[in-house]
């Protein structure tokens, strides 16, 4: 594969380059991962104490910065005392690639510390409903009225000033009033997710429906569609292959919205987890939660992706959807 | 132009008798569309801009007419007009007799653009405008197919326009006007994007369906052959503002084939269009005389001059 074929502007690579540098784009970001964990003249700051030696302060498996090891080391020598022995660490927060693959597996198995507390497998699911209720609820409304006021400029007149004011106000800066109004436990974590897409989410839909070309509804009407079969017959179904690519995108909005909505009340789902972990300094489990968000958030966008392909024959096989 | 090298031709006015007496018979029909006194008016921002003044036609029961003219004529504002799609600004449009406004289904529109409905498989198109006039889906369906049937897409009634060609689109959206059975059928350059081979096809094709079936046709065109090959009556626009100039009976006899391109009739009239479209002092503002040219050939190159 030449050159010239690799980095041709706007031509699809063949099938399989295409798969090689499409798993490249994960494969890179865990090399690096690796290197910095497995190298160890690369990074490393801390220092793992094997023999604490004459430092009184040292303790086995202790981390201290390299810095200060060396200082006490030095000590040591020059007093002919025993010397301190140790390996090169990297700080406790970054785990190596091993510790968190295996953290996948035993964040799921550990037992919570207190018997109040959720195990992963319900905190998961826990985020999962926040974010279903909140995009759900979302769409209920907001998706009839960005069609309408994609298609009357009286309802985009009456609807956009105000919702184009609302969206920048941040929705986490109503997690106080939502609490105040909706309690402390799933409804105000809804609200904000409901918050974060709602306003975003009847712009999107109002522009993708104002996009629909107008030679149809012109060709509709001189085939004596009225106002309402306008409306049902021809821009719900011209714009629905769009707004269903604008609702996975808006998904994805909706997702980043979680971890906020979570802190609010009483900290729950996912968030807490990580939170938690955090605390009790099991960084492994930290990172295996994170991931698992991506890797359920680019699950279901690529279910959504092929859903859309069955539910959207006359689309174009090379547009992608 | 230059005239020794003129073929001598014929006057265009110069009817057959077979024709004349067509013509006669033509104009005993009831009138299909009348436009009375149209004007469009649009208000740019540098002031108003007269795009139609005072057009004046009728168009008779099953007639074929084209219009033509310049660019900048207004022939499509006219005809977008005629469909319903835009408002005069002042004038009259009545079909059958009676005046009409806005959008309906009794004047079908043919697209350049194809605008077939891409969700749709080629049978629900054409059972769009069927079910929206109140047929059962069963009728409807019945009757699409027909219509299908008759543009030769039998075949393909149950998949989706963008695996068509240019040319099976046009015929699907030609089907899907007619099957509303409309008192006239608009054509706004329907055949434009269409390559040649294709596009003779489509003439044929349309020549063929305007025989068979009872409708009156309004075909926008800028191709001069393609009016006289197609026209009854040929409606000539000029451009700034829009006025009709002059209304051309076709005197290439009646039914038409691709041989007649080359028939005397249809020469002396397609010379008469050039005079009108492109009048001889008009394309002084961009003769090759104006034209800065400069040699950009080495005098020594392998190909020193083209002749």
């Amino acid at each position: 594969m030449s050159a010239v074929k690799l980095f041709a502007v706007r031509k699809t690579l063949d099938a399989k380059p295409r798969l090689t540098v499409s798993l490249l784009s994960f494969a890179l970001p865990i090399a690096l991962w690796c290197i910095v964990s497995y190298v160890p003249f690369i990074w490393h700051p801390m220092m793992e104490i094997e023999q604490p030696g004459s430092v009184s302060y040292f303790k086995e498996a202790m981390l201290v910065e390299k810095k200060l090891f060396d200082e006490e080391k030095a000590s040591a020598l020059e007093n002919n005392l025993e010397v301190p022995t140790g390996v090169r660490a990297n700080p406790i927060y970054l785990p190596a690639p091993h510790e968190v693959i295996s953290a996948f597996y035993t964040s799921f198995t550990t037992e919570p510390r207190r018997r109040s507390e959720k195990w992963l497998h319900e905190s998961l699911w826990d985020s999962i409903q926040v974010i279903f209720w909140g995009f759900v609820l979302s769409s209920i409304i907001g998706v009839p009225l960005g069609i309408l006021a994609g298609t009357y400029d009286f309802f985009s007149r009456l609807f956009e000033p105000f919702i184009e004011f609302f969206r920048y106000l941040p929705a986490p800066a109503f997690g106080a009033l939502a609490v105040a109004i909706l309690g402390i436990y799933q409804a105000p974590k809804i609200a904000i997710i409901f918050i974060g897409t709602f306003f975003q989410q009847v712009l999107v839909i109002a522009n993708t429906t104002r996009k629909l070309d107008n030679s149809l509804l012109e060709a509709a009407q001189t085939l004596g569609a009225k106002n309402k079969s306008l409306l049902f017959r021809v821009v719900v179904p011209g714009v629905l292959p769009d707004l269903y690519r604008d609702m996975r995108i808006l998904l994805g909005w909706a997702w980043t919205y979680l971890i906020v909505a979570e802190l609010i009340g009483t900290s729950s789902g996912i968030t807490w987890f990580i939170t938690q972990q955090a605390r009790y300094k099991n960084f492994d489990n930290v990172f295996a939660a994170i991931i698992m968000i991506g890797i359920i958030g680019l699950t279901f966008d690529l279910l959504l992706s092929t859903l859309g392909k069955r539910l959207f024959p006359w689309q174009k096989p090379e547009a992608k959807i | 132009m230059n005239n020794e090298s003129e073929i001598a031709l014929q006057d265009y006015r110069q009817q057959s008798d077979a024709v004349r007496d067509r013509f006669d018979r033509l104009k005993q029909r009831p009138v299909t569309l009348e436009v009375k006194a149209l004007n469009k008016v649009f208000n740019t921002s540098k002031g108003p801009v007269t795009a139609l003044k005072n057009i004046n036609f009728k168009t008779h029961k099953r007639e074929f007419v084209c219009v033509i003219g310049p660019s900048g004529c207004g022939k499509s504002t006219l005809i977008r007009i005629l469909a319903g799609l835009e408002t005069p600004s002042s004038g009259e449009m009545l079909l059958n007799g009676e005046a009409v406004h806005g959008p309906c289904s009794d004047r079908g529109m043919v697209f350049q653009g194809y605008t077939l409905f891409p969700w749709l498989t080629v049978k629900r198109n054409v059972m769009f405008g069927l079910l929206q006039s109140g047929h059962g889906r069963q009728a409807a369906e019945e009757q699409a197919l027909q219509w299908i049937e008759l543009v030769g897409l039998a075949k393909f009634a149950d998949v989706y326009p963008r695996q068509l060609s240019g040319g099976m689109k046009q015929r699907v959206a030609i089907a899907r006007a007619l099957a509303n059975q409309p008192k006239i059928l608009l054509m706004d350059e329907p055949f434009g994007a269409l390559d040649p081979q294709t596009r003779q096809k489509m003439q044929s094709y349309l020549l063929d369906i305007w025989q068979n079936i009872d409708v009156t046709i309004l075909f926008i065109t800028h191709d001069l052959d393609e009016a006289i090959y197609l026209a009854d009556r040929i409606l000539v626009l000029k451009a700034h503002p829009g006025e009709v100039q002059e209304v051309i009976e076709v005197p290439v006899p009646q039914p038409r084939s691709p041989q007649q391109f080359l028939s005397a009739e249809f020469l002396a009239t397609k010379r008469r269009l050039e005079e009108l479209i492109h009048p001889p002092n008009e394309g002084e503002a961009f003769s090759t005389e104006n034209l800065n040219m400069v040699r950009m050939v080495h005098v020594n190159d392998e190909v020193p001059s083209v002749f």
